[in-house]
């Protein structure tokens, strides 16, 4: 019974996060609204973290697998992507580690130096 | 056979599980961060299927189901983030400044590369959102009049990138707090990324979806904006 009602809760927002997105004309997937319902449900103690949590920590652990379709479809990208293949892959690569330093630098920074000033 | 495996429910499932196992194996033997389990399990799938020339339809006919849960994942996604909100509203300010940064990176980077190697306008909005999580990203796309498939493929690509190269990045930058690790992995490479910051540590993990969020969110203003500039 646990999982049955931990899986209902989190199906019924994803459906709810559906509804949203059809209803709403923003660029914004179910998957967004949803994870925002859940967590205003959770702080406003609507639901608790025990009714979601294991099927939760369940799904988070085998996400990596739900990718490996999306990334396979790339053996039929290859046709769209051969135009401009090697300017893509320049981007892509140069600024994926960009914007992981840059983001990853300046939240150190800032969290390092409210440390020291807290002190 | 062919026909028979273009029916399966359950062969792109299974080989997409045997594929995953396979890989998490591999890594637990050689423990380096090129033998990403999804990375693997990409490369597996991918020569499976073209070794038995079973096209990506066959393959998607049964393994679709793997993506159905990605939206139910997603919104699981707020537990951690619950679990870390105190620690989150103690180091707002960074957070937000840190994912701001991220999205502003992101953005300028596509902008000179378009300028520097003379992409059109079409090619130049079709990457803009590359950094963000696909649905976002494809909406975004289709409406700066992008190719919304080759975006879908720029996120992917960049989603296994961040995912393979996040550990090595971090370290070489030096960026060792975990929040800002978490920030760093969900600015740069969305959901697929924020897999990897899961598999570091709760905090990771938690900040990396928070970054999926704003950071998505933002770059619907952000790229709109940056599409009238070049």
């Amino acid at each position: 019974m646990k999982y049955i009602m931990q899986f209902m809760i989190i199906l019924i927002i994803s459906f709810v996060g559906e509804l949203l997105y059809y209803l709403v004309p923003l660029p914004i997937p179910a998957s967004i609204y949803g994870i925002v319902i859940l967590f205003l449900l959770l702080e406003f103690k609507v639901i608790k973290l025990e009714q979601v949590k294991d099927t939760a920590s369940f799904l988070i652990e085998i996400m990596p697998l739900m990718f490996v379709p999306a990334a396979v479809g790339l053996m039929d990208s290859y046709d769209i992507l051969s135009r401009n293949l090697l300017s893509y892959i320049l981007i892509i690569v140069v600024s994926t580690i960009a914007v992981m330093a840059a983001s990853g630098l300046i939240t150190q920074l800032l969290i390092r130096k409210r440390g020291e000033s807290g002190e | 056979m062919n026909e028979f495996i273009a029916q399966s429910a359950y062969f792109g499932v299974s080989l997409s599980l045997l594929a995953f196992f396979i890989g998490t194996l591999i890594k637990k033997r050689f423990k380096s961060a090129i033998f990403n389990p999804l990375l693997i399990t990409i490369i597996i799938v991918i020569a499976v299927l073209m070794c038995f020339k079973i096209d990506y339809d066959s393959y998607y006919n049964g393994a679709k189901y793997l993506s159905y849960l990605l939206t139910p994942a997603t919104v699981s996604l707020a537990v951690p983030l619950y679990q870390q909100w105190q620690l989150l509203k103690s180091n707002a300010l960074a957070i937000m400044l840190g994912i701001i940064s991220g999205m502003i990176t992101s953005l300028v980077c596509v902008l000179a590369f378009a300028i520097i190697l003379g992409l059109d306008h079409k090619d130049y909005v079709t990457l803009l959102p590359k950094s963000i999580t696909t649905a976002i990203g494809m909406g975004v796309s289709e409406e700066l009049g992008g190719y919304v498939a080759i975006t879908v493929a720029a996120i992917v690509i960049t989603g296994i990138l961040g995912n393979v190269i996040a550990e090595t990045v971090l370290k070489v930058f030096k960026i060792n707090e975990p929040i800002a690790k978490g920030i760093a992995i969900g600015s740069a490479s969305h959901a697929m990324g924020t897999a990897k910051a899961m598999e570091i540590g709760e905090i990771e993990g938690a900040m990396s979806s928070l970054s999926i969020v704003v950071s998505g969110l933002l770059t619907v203003v952000g790229a709109t904006v940056f599409s009238y500039i070049y």
